[in-house]
C-alpha cells in the first residue's frame, strides 16, 4: 500500500469535517475523490501533506506516518493547494526555478517529467503568472509541484474553474505522469471527471460513501436508468415524483433522469400515465447510469438510513 | 544555502515589482524627514505681537524696537486702549501683546521703577511660555545695559551655554527620533505584511509542504529587508546632516552597527506580529498603532520622559526607540564610544532575542 488512512476524524469546531475515513491507495495509481464542497476533500489532503492534524487516526504515505515523519513526506511529494497558489508577480520561469531551488534542485534536471506539460508554457516564460489564463495556470502550478520528481503528487481540485479543453488536456497529463510512476491523488467536484481515474472515493459530508474503479460503481447501480423527456419539462417532475412506482427523479441537463422502485421500470404504464397528465413528445430510453446517478443514489440511502 | 538565497532573491523579486513597497520603502523616510524636520519645531520664530503704549516716550519707543528686531517677534498691529486687546487675541494672529503704562519714562527716570505688562494667549500653552520668557529676557537685558554705570552692591551672573545643541535646534532633537520611528515602522510594517500576504494568497500551504525550515522562511524573508533599511538608515543621516546640518560627532561605523542592531529588534517585531495573525490589514493596524503611537509618544522623542507620570515612565523602559534614541543622540551629538552606551545596546539586544524566540515559537509549521 502507497498510502493508507486509517479512521481519520477531523472537527472544525462543532462543524465535523471529517468523520471515520478509511482508504488505501496502491502505489502508482490514480485515485480521485469525487465530492461536492464541503464534502471535506481539502482538509482531507491537508492531513495527508502534513498541513494539519487530524483529530483521531493515522495516515500514512509510502510508510511514512503523517505526523512524525512530516519532514520525509514534505520532501517527496507535490502539492498543489485549490486555489492558483503560486506567485503572481513572478514570471513563469521564476515561479518555476524558485519551486525548483527550494527543493534543492534545478529546472534541467527534472526537465524530462515536466517536459509535456511546460513545452505549452514555455512560450509565455517571461510572462508573470497573475497574466496567465486559468488553464496555464494550473499546467503552471503542475509543473510547479513536479519539479522536485515526488513519489506522490497531491492535487486539490486542479480542474475547477478551467475550460473543458483544457481540463481535457490536464487529464491526460496526469494519466501521463501515472505512467511515468509517480502515483496520484485528485479530489474534483465534477462526476464526468470520476470515469478518467483509475479508482474513486465517493465523498459526502465528511464521509467516504463507496470506493470501487469507476467501472463497478456503476455496474452497481441497483435499477434500471430513464431519461424522460416531454414538452413541458416542468410539469413532467413534479407528475414524475407523483408516479405511484417511482424511486427517484433527477433533472440532468435536458433530460430526467427516472428510476422506479422495482429494478424495471413498467415504460408502458409510466407513458399512460405521462399521457393522461397531458404531455406530449414523450420520450422514455433506457440508459447507463453516470457516476453522478450513483452518486445520488448513494447520498440517498445515506440521508435514508441516517434518519433511520 | 542555496535554498535560502533562492528564497531572498524572491523577496526582492516581490520588493522591486511592488510599487506600494517601494514608496513605503524610500518615499516615505525622505518625506517624513522633510515634514519633521521643517514643520515639527518648537523654536520661536516671527511670532506676531501687538503693542499697546500708553506712554510712546522715548523709552518705550526704544523697548519695543529692541522687542521687534530681536527675530522672535513681529510686530502685527498697534493698539490704542485696552478694549482692542482681548479683539486681537480673538483675531487669533496675535499670540502676545505688550502693554506700556503712562508716562513710562519719566516713571523709569524718577521712580526708578515702570510697568510692562505683557499679555501671552496661552491657548497654546507652551508657546505663551517660551515668548513671555523671552520678552522678560529682552526687557531685563534692557535695564541691565541702561544700569551700565550703576555699581550695584551684589550681582550674581549666570552664564548659560547649551552644550551639544548650542543653537537649541529643534532638528538636534528629532533626527534621532524620526530615525527611530522611521526604522522601526518600516521594518516591522513591510516584514509582517509580506509574511502575511503568504499566509492570505496560500502560498504559505507550499512553503510549508517544502523542505524549507521555518528558521529558513522567517530570515528568508528579512534578509532583503535589513539590507534596504539599512540603506534607509544611511538616507535618513545623510538627509539630517546635508539639509539640516545635524552632525555625527562620534563613529558613524558604530552608528551604523547600532543601526542595524534596532532594524533587526523591528524586524523581530515584524515577524511577530506576523505570526499573531493572518491578516494583512491586522497586520498593519497592529504595526501602525502598536509601534507608531508609542514611538512618538513614549519614547522621548518629542515629550520627555522624567516628566511623565510614573506609571508611563515604566511602560517607556519597555519601548525599543526609547533606548534607540539615547544611543543616537549619544553617538551623533556627544560623541560618545560604544563605552557609555553598552548598556543600552545590551537591551536592544535582549529585546530582540526575546522577540526571535518568541516568532520561533509561534511559528505555525502547520496550518492551524
Amino acid at each position: 500500500m502507497f498510502i493508507s488512512a486509517k479512521n481519520i476524524f477531523k472537527n472544525y469546531g462543532s462543524t465535523q469535517a471529517l468523520s471515520d475515513i478509511s482508504f488505501e491507495v496502491n502505489k502508482n495509481e490514480l485515485f480521485g475523490f469525487i465530492g461536492p464542497d464541503g464534502a471535506g476533500k481539502t482538509t482531507l489532503f491537508r492531513i495527508l501533506t502534513t498541513l494539519l492534524l487530524a483529530d483521531k487516526g493515522s495516515a500514512t504515505i509510502n510508510g511514512w506516518d503523517v505526523v512524525n515523519d512530516f519532514k520525509t513526506i514534505r520532501n517527496n511529494v507535490g502539492y498543489m493547494p485549490g486555489r492558483f497558489s503560486l506567485y503572481q508577480d513572478l514570471s513563469v520561469e521564476e515561479n518555476l526555478t524558485f519551486f525548483a531551488t527550494i527543493f534543492g534542485t534545478t529546472i534541467e534536471e527534472n526537465y524530462d517529467l515536466i517536459r509535456d506539460i511546460y513545452v505549452q508554457i514555455e512560450p509565455f516564460k517571461k510572462r508573470l503568472a497573475g497574466k496567465l489564463s486559468g488553464g496555464m495556470k494550473q499546467k503552471l502550478a503542475l509543473s510547479c509541484a513536479l519539479i522536485h520528481a515526488p513519489e506522490l503528487l497531491v492535487l486539490d481540485e486542479p480542474t475547477t474553474g478551467v475550460d473543458a479543453v483544457s481540463r481535457k488536456e490536464f487529464w491526460e497529463m496526469l494519466r501521463n505522469l501515472r505512467d511515468k510512476g509517480i502515483t496520484i491523488i485528485v479530489s474534483t467536484p465534477y462526476m464526468d471527471e470520476a470515469s478518467l481515474c483509475d479508482r474513486v472515493a465517493l465523498m459526502q459530508n465528511g464521509k467516504i460513501m463507496q470506493i470501487d474503479t469507476p467501472q463497478h460503481i456503476v455496474g452497481e447501480f441497483p435499477r434500471k436508468l430513464y431519461a424522460v423527456r416531454s414538452s413541458n419539462m416542468y410539469s413532467l417532475k413534479d407528475d414524475l415524483l407523483h408516479f405511484p412506482e417511482q424511486h427517484s427523479v433527477h433533472l440532468f441537463g435536458q433530460y430526467l433522469h427516472f428510476t422506479a422502485r422495482e429494478r424495471e421500470a413498467d415504460i408502458l404504464g409510466l407513458r399512460h400515465y405521462l399521457e393522461g397528465k397531458n404531455h406530449q413528445n414523450i420520450i422514455i430510453e433506457a440508459i447507463e447510469p453516470g457516476i453522478e446517478d450513483c452518486f445520488i443514489e448513494l447520498m440517498t440511502e445515506n440521508s435514508a438510513s441516517n434518519e433511520n | 544555502m542555496k535554498r535560502f538565497w533562492g528564497f531572498v532573491i524572491k523577496e526582492f523579486y516581490h520588493i522591486f515589482r511592488d510599487k506600494r513597497t517601494m514608496l513605503i520603502l524610500f518615499g516615505m523616510p525622505v518625506v517624513q524627514m522633510l515634514l519633521f524636520g521643517f514643520v515639527v519645531t518648537n523654536e520661536i520664530k516671527d511670532i506676531k505681537i501687538a503693542i499697546l503704549d500708553y506712554s510712546k516716550d522715548n523709552v518705550t519707543r526704544e523697548l519695543s524696537h529692541k522687542i521687534l528686531s530681536s527675530g522672535y517677534f513681529v510686530l502685527d498691529q498697534y493698539l490704542d486702549n485696552s478694549g482692542q486687546i482681548e479683539a486681537a487675541f480673538r483675531k487669533g494672529n496675535v499670540k502676545e501683546v505688550v502693554v506700556f503704562e503712562p508716562g513710562f519714562a519719566e516713571k523709569v527716570h524718577k521712580l526708578g521703577k515702570a510697568n510692562v505688562q505683557i499679555l501671552a494667549d496661552a491657548s497654546d500653552a507652551n508657546t505663551a511660555n517660551l515668548i513671555s520668557n523671552y520678552t522678560s529676557a529682552i526687557v531685563m537685558d534692557y535695564v541691565r545695559k541702561l544700569n551700565v554705570n550703576v555699581i550695584t552692591p551684589m550681582q550674581i551672573i549666570p552664564e548659560v551655554r547649551m552644550m551639544y545643541n548650542e543653537q537649541l535646534k529643534g532638528v538636534y532633537m528629532f533626527v534621532p527620533g524620526i530615525m527611530a520611528m522611521i526604522l522601526l515602522l518600516i521594518s516591522a510594517l513591510l516584514t509582517s505584511i509580506s509574511i502575511v500576504r503568504e499566509k492570505e494568497l496560500g502560498t504559505m500551504e507550499i512553503l510549508l509542504v517544502s523542505p524549507l525550515k521555518p528558521i529558513q522562511i522567517i530570515i528568508g524573508k528579512v534578509t532583503p529587508y535589513v539590507l534596504l533599511s539599512f540603506i534607509n538608515a544611511g538616507v535618513i543621516i545623510l538627509l539630517g546632516n546635508l539639509v539640516f546640518g545635524m552632525p555625527v560627532q562620534g563613529s558613524t561605523i558604530l552608528l551604523l552597527a547600532e543601526c542595524i542592531l534596532f532594524i533587526i529588534l523591528a524586524l523581530s517585531l515584524g515577524i511577530f506580529i506576523s505570526t499573531s495573525t493572518n491578516s494583512q490589514q491586522t497586520a498593519m493596524f497592529m504595526s501602525m498603532f502598536a509601534l507608531m503611537l508609542p514611538t512618538i509618544l513614549l519614547s522621548g522623542f518629542i515629550f520627555p520622559i522624567a516628566n511623565m507620570p510614573l506609571i508611563l515612565q515604566a511602560l517607556c523602559q519597555l519601548m525599543p526607540p526609547r533606548w534607540f534614541i539615547v544611543i543616537v543622540k549619544n553617538i551623533m551629538l556627544k560623541g560618545t564610544g560604544f563605552y557609555y552606551i553598552w548598556f543600552e545596546t545590551l537591551i536592544l539586544v535582549l529585546m530582540t532575542c526575546f522577540f526571535i524566540f518568541l516568532s520561533y515559537k509561534k511559528f505555525k509549521i502547520r496550518l492551524e
